[in-house]
């Protein structure tokens, strides 16, 4: 039964071999035969859980050994895969919601002539982020790490004649590439500590390391997990990649990869445990997180952008928990799996939206969709629903314990970080409100595209609106199934461990809470944006609008600080090169130069003058012969 | 006579030879002047065998004649083709050894 480990990773990568290499001859099948590998992915995932819950929570974990990648004395990599229930718990998500998008792009991408390599490359991020979350040591997981930053670059720019596509999967992935540098630093900062990077020695052998070295590797390992989910102060390409089309904003950008961060910080528990300084700074890069997509997620009118922004913020919430420690880790992922069905099915549900619209993405001309998309407007809805903390819905149960959790934390940064989380919440109503009100009700403000052809919204074929539906599906029960009777809890003790902390508030006030945040936020959007009529062209607006619209100016901000100071630094190294080094140089080289031009004066070819030379060597040496003589 | 008078005529037919070596332009006469150099060494050679009573100063004064006998055959050879080229004897026009 291990040995079908090797396949979760080996079926995705077939399908994109085959339909990268494969030609136009596969245009017609292509898409096809992408579904069914990954489907296949989800079967062979299925089984193993099932096998997996066969046995005793302590007997869970499976291990594969490929073979030896790198077998030097004193440096043993390895290709080895390690399932246990976290890892499980991702392959299942990512080949579960990957499938269901593999099945929605065939409808969405029907009329575009490279689909075939869509689905290649689709097919390629799926094995990669599977074997990012099988690896059993960081060095393969930094391959698939790798990986899925290439899935996502191609994705983003898939509609490459587009300049804005292009710039932002360049974008995409140098920001990442700032990020990586922090998983190759921890992961040799790792090997030095511990001569290995293998997950089982790493983490068993934290207690024998000095503090101030798991701090370092873990502010690195933060970074990282910062540049992969777009965490502050590495969120800016999430924006941008929104340029992509719709179903890789759901699958990578929504649900599987950004969530790369929270899976590394998770994994990496040990490490985080013993160094509460690093982990305090997971928490406060979580809690700024949260408000900063929070905001921007208010300010966009750009259907994509707007639930990217709340993708920040989500993520934000996981890194939070994730930073709060064994308080947190369980609610970090509960909500990740819970996230991975809501918002996935909320960019679906944008997909089709704007697949009903002539492409047209900016809400204010939207409006009144609901009769037109009824589906739609359903499986959006019950994701809004989610997302907001409906109560009985999945966002409800995982985002509360999140704030409980933050909470239970203790003393004045348990306070700090519920209320952050609590605002969130309140924030989080707000602009997903705006969001519903905007496309689905109100008058229709629907515009001509720049071809003049009127939109005629209709409801997508079935091919998009199931996935929809069965995401739907899950948005609504997956909470509550996980956590009546501490289901997920349960599942995911063994690995991550687990501290009920000590709240200083009940269970039950903080839900409270949550419910008039949410309240109090769905009521201000309603009241600005339900009760008022929808300016087609956007309002000016106050200051922090202006801000927030220009992504609270994170990308002016990296373009004075670090572009223009990497100009500055790189024209003032120009100038020591210049001066300093080459003067150096160049004034060795002119004073040998000179030197010989004068020496050379003395070979004027003249056989006396180099008769006297002789004479006068000859002198000096009988000269000093008789003084040696003479002493 | 006293051996010590042959070596002040030496030096004399040295400095002599030396000297005409060093301001002489004609290739002919500073060839001469060199001769006179070399024999001025021979007579010296020659006095001294006869001061430390033994002949190895005089078989270094026949080395010295078999080495100046080729030297004026390769040197009047030189002299006679750099003539023919240029149509003169002087060691300053044959200056063309400079950078």
């Amino acid at each position: 039964m291990e040995n079908l480990i090797a396949l979760l990773v080996a079926a995705p990568l077939l399908g994109a071999a085959v339909l990268l290499c494969g030609g136009r001859a596969l245009d017609r099948v292509g898409h096809l035969l992408g579904t069914l590998l990954a489907a296949g992915s989800f079967v062979i995932a299925v089984v193993l859980f099932s096998d997996m819950l066969g046995k005793s929570p302590e007997d869970r974990t499976f291990s594969q050994h490929l073979f030896s990648w790198i077998p030097v004395e004193g440096f043993q990599a390895d290709v080895a895969f390690q399932l246990d229930q976290l890892s499980m718990t991702f392959v299942l998500l990512i080949s579960g919601v990957g499938t269901l998008i593999h099945i929605y792009s065939i409808g969405y991408m029907e009329h575009d002539e490279r689909r075939r390599r869509f689905f290649g490359y689709l097919n390629l991020f799926l094995a990669a982020m599977l074997l990012l979350v099988l690896a059993d040591n960081y060095l393969l997981l930094y391959v698939g790490w790798e990986g899925v930053g290439l899935a996502s670059y191609l994705l983003i720019g898939f509609w490459q004649h587009k300049p804005s596509a292009a710039t932002a999967a360049k974008k995409a992935f140098l920001v990442n590439r700032v990020g990586d540098m922090g998983l190759s630093i921890a992961i040799m900062l790792m090997f030095t500590t511990f001569g290995t990077f293998a997950f089982g020695p790493v983490l068993d052998s934290v207690g024998d390391t000095s503090e101030g070295k798991l701090t370092a590797i873990g502010l690195m390992l933060l970074l990282a997990a910062c540049g992969k989910s777009a965490q502050v102060p590495l969120q800016s390409w999430l924006g941008d990649a929104m340029e992509g089309p719709t179903p890789v904003s759901a699958l990578i950008h929504a649900a599987t990869m950004v969530t790369a961060g929270v899976y590394l910080i998770v994994r990496s528990g040990a490490i985080f445990n013993a160094a509460p300084d690093a982990q305090l700074v997971v928490t406060i890069v979580g809690a700024v997180t949260l408000l900063f997509g929070a905001i921007v997620g208010c300010a966009k009118d750009d259907i994509k952008k707007a639930l990217a922004g709340s993708t920040m913020s989500q993520i934000g919430y996981m890194v939070l928990a994730a930073g709060l420690g064994p308080i947190g880790y369980v609610f970090a992922i509960m909500h990740l799996v819970t996230h991975g069905f809501f918002k996935a099915g909320l960019f679906l549900g944008a997909g089709s939206v704007m697949h009903g619209m002539n492409d047209e993405v900016d809400m204010r001309k939207y409006g009144a969709l609901r009769k037109y998309m009824p589906v739609t407007f359903v499986t959006f809805g019950l994701g809004y629903l989610a997302i907001i903390g409906f109560p009985g819905l999945s966002g409800f149960f995982s985002k509360d314990k999140i704030i409980e959790a933050a909470f239970a934390k203790g003393g004045t940064e348990g306070w700090i970080l519920g209320s952050v989380a609590l605002l969130g919440a309140a924030i989080t109503a707000f602009y997903m409100t705006r969001v519903m009100i905007m496309t689905f009700f109100g008058e229709k403000r629907w515009q001509p595209d720049a071809e003049g052809h009127e939109p005629h919204p209709h409801e997508s074929p079935s091919s998009m609106t199931i996935p929809m539906i069965v995401l739907a599906v899950g948005s609504v029960f997956a909470g509550g199934f996980f956590s009546i009777g501490d289901r997920f809890l349960n599942w995911l003790e063994p690995v991550t461990g687990h501290d009920h902390g000590h709240a200083p508030i009940s269970a039950g006030v903080v839900t409270g809470a949550t419910m008039v945040c949410l309240v109090i936020g769905v009521g201000i959007a309603w009241l600005q944006y339900g009760r008022r009529e929808i300016p087609v062209v956007a309002p000016r607006g106050s200051l922090l609008t202006r801000a927030a619209r220009r992504d609270l100016l994170q990308d002016d901000f990296n373009h004075v600080v670090l572009v223009r100071g990497g100009e500055h630094l790189t024209r003032s190294l120009v100038y020591v090169d210049h001066t300093l080094v080459d003067g150096v140089v160049n004034g060795t080289a002119a004073s040998v130069g000179g030197l010989s031009g004068r020496l050379r004066k003395l070979q004027n070819g003249y056989v006396r003058s180099y008769a006297v030379s002789m004479f006068g060597g000859a002198a000096v040496i009988v000269a000093a012969t008789l003084l040696m003589r003479a002493v | 006579m006293n051996p010590v008078n042959y070596l002040y005529l030496a030096c004399l037919l040295f400095t002599i030879g030396a000297t005409g070596v060093l301001i002489r332009r004609n290739a002919i006469v500073v060839f001469m002047c060199i001769e006179l150099m070399l024999n001025a060494c021979n007579l010296a050679f020659v006095a001294f065998s006869r001061m430390h009573g033994n002949l190895d100063g005089q078989i270094f004064a026949f080395f010295t004649m078999v080495v100046a006998a080729a030297e004026v055959v390769v040197g009047l050879a030189i002299i006679v083709s750099l003539f023919r080229s240029r149509h003169s004897a002087s060691v300053d026009d044959a200056s063309l050894m400079k950078l």
